[in-house]
Formats: C-alpha cells, sequence, structure tokens
C-alpha cells in the first residue's frame, strides 16, 4: 500500500516538474517573441507570477472552488442516513485520519468524485441521479473508488495538475489571441534591432506560435494518461477496501447505461475527477482513446469481474493482464506479500425499479438537501413541505385533515 | 589519521540517521495498529447501543418471537460483560448470530418492514456490522504491514533493539461463522 502511495507521489511531482518546464518554456519563447531578446527573461517572469497565484489559490481553496463550482450541497447524516454510513465504512477500512466531508449535487445523471488536498481535509460529492439508481453494494464500491482517490492522494495530483494545466492553457490564449489582434495592426510594432535582430525575432515569434499551440495538447495529452492509469488504480484499490469487484462493476454498468442527459457542471480539465467520464461519447471509441479521461467502462468492468481468485492488487493485476493482454498498472512493489478472499455481497436482489420511481427517488433527495419537511398524511398521502412555508400546520389536500409540522 | 575519523563520524552519523528513521516508521505503524483497534471497539460499542431500540420497535408488531429476543438480550448481556479479548470476541460472535437470526424472521412481517423508523434503524444495524468487518479488516491489514516490517532485515535489527513485538491477528473465533449458514427446510 505505502509503496502505490509513494509511487503515485513521485510520478505526481515528476509530472508537476515537466508541466513546469512547459509552462517556463512557453513564457519563454512567447516573452522572447514578443519583445525580442531581453523580453525572454521578462516572459518568464510573467509565467512564473500566474503560475504561482494559481497555485497559491488550488492549494488553498482548490476544492472549495471545484465544489463550488459543481452546485455541490454539504448534507448531513439526516439527509441520507445509507450514504453516509457507507461513507464512514470505507473510512474504517481505508483507516483514512479523518471522516470525509460529503455533497451531493442536484443532477439526475449518475457520477462522483473526491476532492480535497489530503486525506485529513477531503471531500467526497455524488449526484442525486447516483443515489437513486445504485443499491447499497453498488454505491459502497464507487465510494470505495473515491476513498482509494484520497487514499492514493490522487486528488492533490488532480487538483494540482489540473490547475497547471489551466495556466497553460490561459497563457496560451492570451498569446495567440494577442497575436491574432496585433497581427491586424502594424506588423514590426515590436521589432527593437536593426536587420538580423529582426529576422531572429521573426524565427523567435514562430517558435512561440507553434509552442502555444502545440503546449496545451502535449499537457493534455500527458494529464489524460496519468489520470487514466489512476482510475484502474483507484478501481483496484476499490476492490481491495471492499473485498467485493462485483460491487462496483454492476455500479459502473448501471452509469454507462443510463440514459440521464451529460453532467452540467463538467468540463475538460475538471473530468478525471470523476468516477465515470461525464462526456458521453458513444462509438470512436479509437479516436477517443488518446484524449479519454478514463479507460473504457466495459474494459474496466469485464477486469472487476475477473478477480475471481481474490480482491489484492495481485489479483486485479492478473484480471487486467487477461483482459487488456497488456503489463500491468499496479508498480511491482505494491504486488507483493497480500493474500485477500473475496466475499459476498449483501444488498438484496433488487425490485426492477420504473423510470419515474426513480425520477422521484431523485427529486425526493434534493429536496431532503435542501431541507424540506416531509410527512405521511393518516389517508396515506405524502407531503413535502419546502423550507419557505413558514407555517406550523398544513391542511392536507386530499383529505382535508390538519397535520402538524415536525420541527416547525 | 583526521581522514579516517571523519570517514569513522559519517559512517556513525549515517546509521544514526538509518535508526532513527526505522524507529519513528515502527512507531508510526504501530499507532495505526493500535488505532485500527481501538475502532473496532468503538463500533461493537455501538452495536451494543442499537439493540435496546430496535427490539422496542421490532416488539410491538413481532409478537411470537419471544425466543428470538430473549437470544439477542442475553448474547448483548454476555457481550457487554466480557472481560477479556478470548471472550469478548467468543459473545460478540454469538451477539452476530443472534442478529442475522432476526434478520432473517424480520422478513415475515411486512408490517414491520414497513416501519420507516424500524428501516431506518436497521440500516444503522447493517452498517455497524459492516464496519466491524471493515475495522477487523483493517486492522488485520495494519497487523501484516507491522509484523512485516518487524520481521525484514534490515528494520528488524532495530526493531529488536527498542523490543517491538509482533501482534496477532484479530481472527474470527467461532469456525462456524465462516461457513455459510445452514438452511432447515424440514
Amino acid at each position: 500500500m505505502w509503496e502505490l502511495i509513494r509511487a503515485n507521489k513521485r510520478n505526481s511531482i515528476l509530472l508537476m516538474a515537466v508541466m513546469a518546464i512547459v509552462l517556463l518554456a512557453l513564457g519563454l519563447a512567447i516573452g522572447a517573441g514578443v519583445f525580442g531578446g531581453e523580453g525572454a527573461l521578462f516572459g518568464l517572469i510573467i509565467a512564473t507570477v500566474v503560475w504561482l497565484i494559481m497555485m497559491i489559490v488550488s492549494y488553498a481553496g482548490g476544492d472549495q472552488i471545484f465544489l463550488a463550482a459543481s452546485n455541490a450541497k454539504p448534507v448531513t447524516h439526516d439527509v441520507h442516513p445509507q450514504l453516509f454510513n457507507i461513507v464512514e465504512e470505507m473510512k474504517i477500512a481505508a483507516a483514512l485520519p479523518a471522516m470525509p466531508k460529503i455533497y451531493i449535487i442536484n443532477d439526475p445523471a449518475p457520477n462522483a468524485f473526491a476532492t480535497g488536498r489530503k486525506p485529513e481535509t477531503a471531500s467526497v460529492a455524488v449526484t442525486a441521479g447516483l443515489l437513486a439508481r445504485l443499491n447499497r453494494d453498488e454505491l459502497q464500491g464507487v465510494i470505495a473508488h473515491e476513498i482509494s482517490h484520497i487514499l492514493h492522494r490522487d486528488i492533490l495530483f488532480v487538483t494540482l495538475a489540473g490547475v497547471m494545466l489551466g495556466s497553460i492553457v490561459l497563457i496560451s490564449q492570451v498569446f495567440l489571441r494577442g497575436m491574432f489582434y496585433s497581427s491586424m495592426g502594424s506588423r514590426r510594432r515590436y521589432s527593437s534591432g536593426g536587420k538580423g535582430g529582426g529576422e531572429a525575432q521573426i524565427l523567435m515569434l514562430v517558435i512561440a506560435i507553434i509552442a502555444a499551440i502545440a503546449a496545451p495538447i502535449m499537457a493534455y495529452l500527458l494529464y489524460f494518461a496519468l489520470s487514466r492509469k489512476r482510475e484502474y488504480l483507484a478501481d483496484a484499490g476499490a476492490a481491495r477496501l471492499t473485498r467485493y469487484p462485483e460491487g462496483l462493476a454492476s455500479a459502473l454498468e448501471k452509469i454507462a447505461n443510463d440514459p440521464s442527459p451529460q453532467l452540467q457542471a463538467a468540463n475538460k480539465v475538471t473530468a478525471p475527477m470523476y468516477i465515470a467520464n461525464p462526456f458521453k461519447k458513444k462509438g470512436q471509441r479509437k479516436l477517443s482513446d488518446l484524449t479519454s479521461t478514463h479507460p473504457p467502462i466495459s474494459e474496466r468492468v469485464r477486469i472487476l469481474r475477473n478477480m475471481t481468485h481474490g480482491a489484492a492488487f495481485k489479483d486485479y493485476s492478473n484480471a487486467f493482464a487477461a483482459v487488456t493482454k497488456s503489463a500491468s498498472v499496479v508498480p511491482v512493489t505494491a504486488l507483493a506479500g497480500e493474500e485477500i478472499a473475496l466475499r459476498d455481497g449483501d444488498a438484496k436482489q433488487e425490485k426492477q425499479q420504473h423510470q419515474r420511481e426513480q425520477m422521484r427517488q431523485v427529486g425526493d433527495i434534493m429536496r431532503k438537501v435542501n431541507q424540506f419537511a416531509f410527512l405521511t398524511c393518516s389517508c396515506a398521502l405524502k407531503l413535502k413541505i419546502p423550507p419557505n412555508f413558514k407555517a406550523d400546520k398544513v391542511k392536507c389536500p386530499r383529505c382535508g385533515n390538519i397535520l402538524d409540522i415536525p420541527g416547525r | 589519521m583526521w581522514i579516517a575519523l571523519g570517514i569513522i563520524g559519517a559512517i556513525i552519523v549515517v546509521v544514526l540517521l538509518f535508526v532513527i528513521g526505522v524507529y519513528n516508521a515502527l512507531v508510526r505503524l504501530r499507532n495505526q495498529v493500535d488505532n485500527s483497534w481501538s475502532q473496532i471497539d468503538v463500533q461493537l460499542k455501538r452495536r451494543h447501543d442499537l439493540i435496546p431500540n430496535l427490539m422496542e420497535t421490532a416488539k410491538g408488531y413481532m409478537k411470537h418471537e419471544r425466543e428470538t429476543f430473549e437470544a439477542i438480550t442475553q448474547a448483548r448481556a454476555a457481550a457487554m460483560g466480557a472481560n477479556n479479548v478470548a471472550d469478548a470476541a467468543k459473545a460478540e460472535g454469538a451477539l452476530g448470530e443472534a442478529l442475522s437470526k432476526f434478520m432473517l424472521v424480520v422478513e415475515n412481517y411486512p408490517d414491520l418492514k414497513a416501519n420507516q423508523n424500524f428501516l431506518s434503524l436497521q440500516e444503522e444495524l447493517t452498517s455497524t456490522e459492516n464496519k466491524i468487518s471493515f475495522a477487523r479488516q483493517s486492522y488485520n491489514d495494519q497487523v501484516l504491514g507491522f509484523n512485516n516490517k518487524i520481521q525484514m532485515f534490515p528494520s528488524n535489527i532495530v526493531a529488536g533493539m527498542f523490543a517491538f513485538t509482533k501482534r496477532d491477528f484479530f481472527e474470527i473465533e467461532d469456525a462456524s461463522q465462516r461457513e455459510v449458514p445452514k438452511v432447515d427446510f424440514s
């Protein structure tokens, strides 16, 4: 376990370093291209300042920004006891130092993510659609996947790498747009020296334009490649924590086959944080392989279902090799010395639920998040009282009984 | 002369740093083991606290299940009264068995299963049972890591110097618990 975390930290630092070099080189090229030789230093300083500011902001409150942007609402035990209990179960299984904060997102598309800087201050968010569709074992699998992200320190990596990526994209965009507008004015406005210097500067300018176009693409590809690997590792971690890979497998299947529209609050940079790619692309699997943030769900499901001998990393690694016919994603040092048996699930055979019933559940969960009061009249009519209804009694619209609203 | 002294000094410093590093790692692992152990305790206690509420809610609906209730009450009393680890593990095992029997009986009482209060208590109990087994699982994981560190070279030298001792795994006492429960159709 510790070897895996250490390897992940090392990869994170490596990625940070590569991205920092790309960012600084970009600043250098743009500075030299626009302002000539002395401008290189200026560009470097600007790039560093942009990077530092974004780094500080993301380190101090990146998770809060992200949660707010996803419109996630913090919830307590009362709103959804089962979700709360499952998170606590997984927190115990993973021996996390503190209970993660729990958020619910008002969206019918089933998905989930984890964020935060370190395991002590992590947060887990799930959509209302996820809660309405999954049974206990499946929800446990999803939460175990998110807790694994926290345990493996992926959450810090995604936040910092996302910010770095953001800075690179920002600088390239500002430069390219600046070029576009300034090229409409006088062409040689910035040229400083004699004839030779001018030619060198034009060369630098061309290099800068190429760099500004190529750098974001490179950074994206690198980011996505690493985040794909981390998804596999989090799946392996989830199987290890729950001892029940089928839970996550069937949850992923349900998420993949869900007919809801795609998640509202997701973009290309934040997509790797979710358990399943929030962007729905049908077909064109081969083309999207390089730019995809997640491995294909069908493949993840097949790997999990191939784990018939045990729940250790070693078993996931074997299943991975059998399904994908390629080398393992799990670092060799994490493979040794564990024999973990599988267990049976404990959720009962679920009834086939009707689509409308599911949507009603999503609605009820969101009303609970938004502090609606619920009560049942003696005529079996269920009333949902919004928080801005101030009176402490309400008349049942069907049978006319006067009912007390609890807690008012 | 000075060079030799310098080399010896450097070696001593390196060895010292190594010993400090391993010692701190061992202490951290041991604390994690202790912490996991206390988690098991917390969850067992929570189970004891939940049972009276559950019984109270169920009693009104299940008038003909005196024996089931008595078995749970007795097992709970035995588990709470146990004062050494072996007894406690045995009593908790019996309590777990009594509770799972109770949950099977509940299936015959649709009215009870529709009771909102009972449903939430049932979720709490299911979760507590899960937490107990996950706490046990995590404890065993931590013990494995700790024992490996103590036994493997070169950290075993430091462990020997400061008398770190191996911890025992938390095994389920009763062999019958590992078997699938037998169903009697007579």
